[in-house]
């Protein structure tokens, strides 16, 4: 009978090939991150947070091989399924590049020459996208006394809880007071019981047998006793795993999100501030564990609602731009105390707002708002002919035009606009990408 | 209902397992005779044989990018659905892995193991390719050495440098196997101790200090014993990589190594290349006789007879020429159908048979035959052997010639009696790995002076290189190589 024999390897941990797609998505690096730049252009919201198909040009990875020409020389070859040909009838060979006979890849359309086509997990496709994104300025100047800490492992000690014993530690400092003080091993116990019972079996013992015997039970006996003063693990042995609170400066922050949703906003209009929140919104929550983000919708009237409220509810007005800052400064004075958070404001609106509002905005900036931000973004929502109109960055709706005159003096201001899908991503990217910052 | 059933419903359990494979391997040794190594079979999820696909079916090769590529190409494939996945996978090794996936039905599992544990498992055992060319002892063992030993160099040099010299080797993987000697190279065993005994070494003379001395270069410790190999290849040498690893005058030692272990890793995967249409015609035949065996006895149902048939003929289907699903002639179809007909001429002969085949025709003695045929050819000299008229008229096989130069291609001959010859002819040759394979070798190299290299295509009926891929190689064999390469292209 052969040997054989069933192992169950269902359990075994999956993704074995994990690192090989590690290695795949570095080496194509530059051209995934272009289909994935492209390919972000066209998304609507809700895909945002999902995977994606992408297909990058196959030369970027291609493995060349040594192979013949198919377009040199003389070949002959056999071919299945013969129907009406006989020796020595010609065919019309197809036009360049058609069926050779060995078809490549017919499943994939004649795509596969060109594109190699797979898909990204949602992971893997921000991570793409945000790589060489962050916040601006992240540490507070006056963050250094803050108390905030964490557990670090520190060494070996004596005493500790049970959960934090060191098991090799311990083990090892028995075995090593076990054998300076020469505790007797279960074998060698056994050993002496043996033979001390088949003494007690034989009926009538000699002499020698009884004396023997007499040894064995006072060794035995010396036996157990060293046994019972050189325990296997004495209390001496157990060592603990030690963990030291080690202080670690805290990175706060907080991003307020202010979205004008009035009258004046149309759906389109809405539609785009809503995928750039979007945007940030992901950002966020990927790239910084422990940033806040305070959404505040504002018509006439601001107020502060959830996530779910800002990006997915209807609601219309007139509007007052300035509710929104009073509302923001509102929160921040409760919830974030300047000298404890970074903070950072980002802005949509289309430019439009009561009249006088907008001066009313600027002296709150300036006097309020721009000494305690770290970073503050202003999104001005534009319709396309609008665009052409405001070509110059001089000219605007009056929002832009009262932020023009005081932006100069914070170099922590950025304004910059939006007029249609395409335009959100190389905003955002240049309003996040690493050193090169400037308000545009 | 029957009670000698193994099995009646799809379901599958360990039990069934075992009593499926004894009942198997029954047929397999007392009826076929076959001659299998010891069988492990492990059980996985569809998950997990994606991912073992995407490394040459191997559980321990070492990771490169290339792999994360067929990984993603096959996952989408089969996310898409134009791509089933294999039942089963099975790997030349002793004890002889294969895995069975958990999705498969009852049915599908005894004809994996059939197939597998039997089928190629004595092909590969018994097959002169295999047992010359490859150490199926040793595979596992180097393949875990090599994988460690890449990850160890990742870790020191960087992965970039690692992945350099990977590609550039892998470029060349074709023209890394001796196709004619037995290489001239210690055997795994070796090897390893070998590695191993460097790796003391380093742990021995290992010197903190010396890491901070700039650019200490690493010594070579095997380099008298490489010049020495060096002089000894006789120039023209055809396997590139050899050449490289013993030769190249930039090589680090570490480079070398990774050089030596995608060669190796070539080798022992050459014989599966000559051996496709016999390898799987073998499996195939032995999965059916063996199936069609437990249905005789009683031990599967009529249900399970009928799904396996079903299976079984998707595997051996063969598109025909002009159909959309064409892709070159199935290697399964054509090794069942000709192991098929070697029966049927041993058992029932034509007088036609009798003509081509006076020697067996007619024997009975099928299962001998077919034993000969899996241990002494290879694809090429068994269709030469044995590829008989009626197997070329099932199929309707005819041979075209195409002149690059025409515009029309001729029909040289097809499934006639005038045509039978010349067909097969063409056809093994088709499976001759020296006639798709360019024959590149290093005819001509400068070592003491400006050490250019001389690389030599030899062309059969006027086929050169794909200028597409031919740079692009030239390039990698020039970072390995560290000095000019030169190409000449003529008829051999």
């Amino acid at each position: 009978m052969n040997h054989f024999h069933f192992i169950d390897r269902r359990k075994n941990p999956k993704g074995k090939s994990l690192g090989n797609r590690q290695r795949f998505l570095r080496r194509a690096r530059v051209q995934i991150k272009e289909a994935v730049n492209k390919s972000l252009r066209d998304r609507s919201l809700a895909d945002m947070d999902k995977g994606e198909k992408i297909s990058i040009p196959s030369r970027s990875t291609s493995e060349p091989r040594f192979r013949l020409s198919p377009d040199a020389g003389e070949r002959q070859w056999v071919a299945p399924g013969n129907k009406e040909f006989g020796a020595g009838d010609k065919i019309k060979k197809p036009p360049k590049q058609g069926g050779k006979g060995q078809g490549k890849d017919a499943a994939d359309g004649g795509e596969a020459e060109d594109s190699f086509q797979f898909t990204l997990t949602q992971d893997e496709f921000l991570d793409i996208f945000f790589e060489d994104l962050e916040l601006p300025n992240l540490v507070k100047r006056s963050l250094k006394d803050m108390k905030s800490v964490a557990w670090r492992r520190a060494g070996i000690t004596v005493a500790g809880s049970p959960t934090n014993i060191n098991l090799v530690r311990t083990m090892r400092n028995a075995h090593g007071r076990r054998l300076a003080l020469k505790r007797p091993s279960n074998s060698e116990i056994n050993e002496l019981k043996e033979r001390l019972f088949e003494i007690e079996r034989i009926a009538e013992p000699s002499e020698a047998e009884i004396a023997e015997k007499r040894a064995l039970l006072v060794r035995l006996q010396d036996m157990e006793a060293r046994r019972r003063w050189a325990p296997f693990i004495d209390p001496l042995d157990v060592r603990y795993n030690a963990f030291a609170p080690t202080p670690v400066p805290t990175t706060a922050a907080v991003m307020f999100c202010l979205m004008d949703v009035s009258g004046s906003m149309g759906e389109r209009e809405k539609d785009l501030a809503k995928r750039f929140y979007m945007l940030l919104y992901l950002f966020l929550k990927r790239r910084y564990e422990r940033v806040d983000v305070v959404f505040i919708r504002h018509t006439h009237h601001a107020e502060e609602v959830d996530e779910e409220t800002f990006f997915y509810s209807r609601q219309s007005g007139g509007t007052v731009v300035s509710t929104a800052l009073e509302k923001m400064l509102e929160i921040q004075r409760a919830r974030y105390a300047a000298d404890e958070w970074n903070i950072y404001v980002a802005q949509a609106s289309d430019g439009y707002t009561q009249s006088g509002d907008a001066k009313r905005c600027v002296e709150m900036l300036d006097e309020d708002v721009m000494p305690i931000a770290q970073y503050y973004a202003y999104i001005e929502i534009l319709d396309e002919r609008e665009l052409e109109v405001f070509s110059d960055k001089d000219s605007g709706a009056e929002l832009w035009r009262a932020y023009r005159t005081f932006a100069p003096k914070w170099k922590t201001f950025a304004q910059t606009r939006i007029a249609k899908p395409s335009d959100i991503f190389p905003v955002f990217r240049e309003l996040f990408a690493k050193n090169a910052r400037e308000a545009a | 209902m029957n009670a000698s059933l193994l099995f009646s419903d799809a379901e599958w359990s360990f039990d069934r397992l075992k009593a499926t494979y004894n009942a198997i391997e029954d047929i397999a040794l007392k009826d076929l005779k076959l001659d299998v190594y010891p069988n492990q079979i492990e059980i996985i999820s569809s998950e997990q044989m994606l991912d073992a696909y995407s490394s040459h079916g191997m559980p321990l090769m070492y990771q490169h990018w290339s792999y994360g590529k067929h990984f993603a190409r096959d996952q989408t494939m089969y996310q898409k659905g134009y791509q089933g996945l294999a039942y089963e996978i099975v790997i030349n090794s002793d004890p002889c892995i294969a895995y069975l996936m958990e999705e498969n039905t009852m049915t599908m599992q005894a004809l994996v193991m059939a197939h597998a544990c039997f089928g190629h498992n004595h092909f590969f055992k018994n097959n002169y390719l295999f047992r010359q060319w490859t150490d199926a002892e040793g595979i596992l063992a180097y393949l875990d050495f090599s994988k460690k030993y890449i990850s160890r160099c990742e870790d020191e040099y960087g992965l970039d440098e690692v992945e350099k010299i990977l590609d550039s080797a892998h470029a060349l993987m074709d023209q890394g196997v001796f196709r004619y000697a037995r290489p001239p190279r210690l055997s795994e065993a070796d090897q390893l101790a070998r590695a191993a005994l460097r790796a003391e070494h380093e742990q021995k003379t290992f010197n903190d200090i010396w890491r901070t001395l700039p650019n200490v270069e690493e010594p070579d410790q095997d380099a008298e014993e490489r010049q020495l190999e060096v002089r000894n290849i006789k120039l023209p040498e055809e396997n590139l990589l050899y050449f490289i690893e013993k030769a190249s005058p930039v090589l680090k030692p570490w480079q070398r190594e990774l050089v030596r272990i995608v060669r190796n890793v070539s080798q022992y995967f050459y014989p599966q290349k000559q051996t496709k249409v016999m390898n799987e015609g073998c499996a195939t035949f032995v999965h059916h006789y063996i199936m069609n065996a437990l249905y005789d006895r009683d031990l599967i149902s009529e249900g399970a007879i009928m799904e396996f048939l079903h299976s079984h003929s998707s595997v051996v289907f063969q598109p025909e020429f002009d159909d959309p699903r064409y892709s070159g002639i199935n290697p399964y179809a054509l090794g069942f159908a000709m192991m098929d007909d070697i029966r049927r001429i041993c058992e029932t002969p034509s007088a036609e048979d009798r003509e081509w085949f006076p020697g067996v025709a007619g024997s009975g003695k099928w299962r001998d035959v077919l034993k000969d045929a899996w241990a002494n050819y290879r694809d090429e000299s068994f269709i030469l052997q044995y590829l008989s008229p009626k197997v070329m008229r099932d199929f309707r096989l005819f041979a075209l010639d195409d002149d690059a130069r025409e515009s029309h291609i001729e029909v040289g001959a097809i499934h006639d009696a005038q045509g039978y010859r010349r067909v097969r002819e063409t056809l093994a040759r088709q499976y001759d790995l020296g006639m798709h394979e360019p024959n590149i070798q290093v005819v001509a190299a400068d070592l003491e002076g400006d050490r250019m290299i001389t690389l030599r295509h030899g062309t059969h009926a006027g086929r050169t290189l794909d200028p597409k891929t031919r740079d692009d190689v030239l390039w990698h064999v020039h970072r390995l190589w560290g000095h000019k390469v030169k190409l000449d292209e003529g008829p051999a």
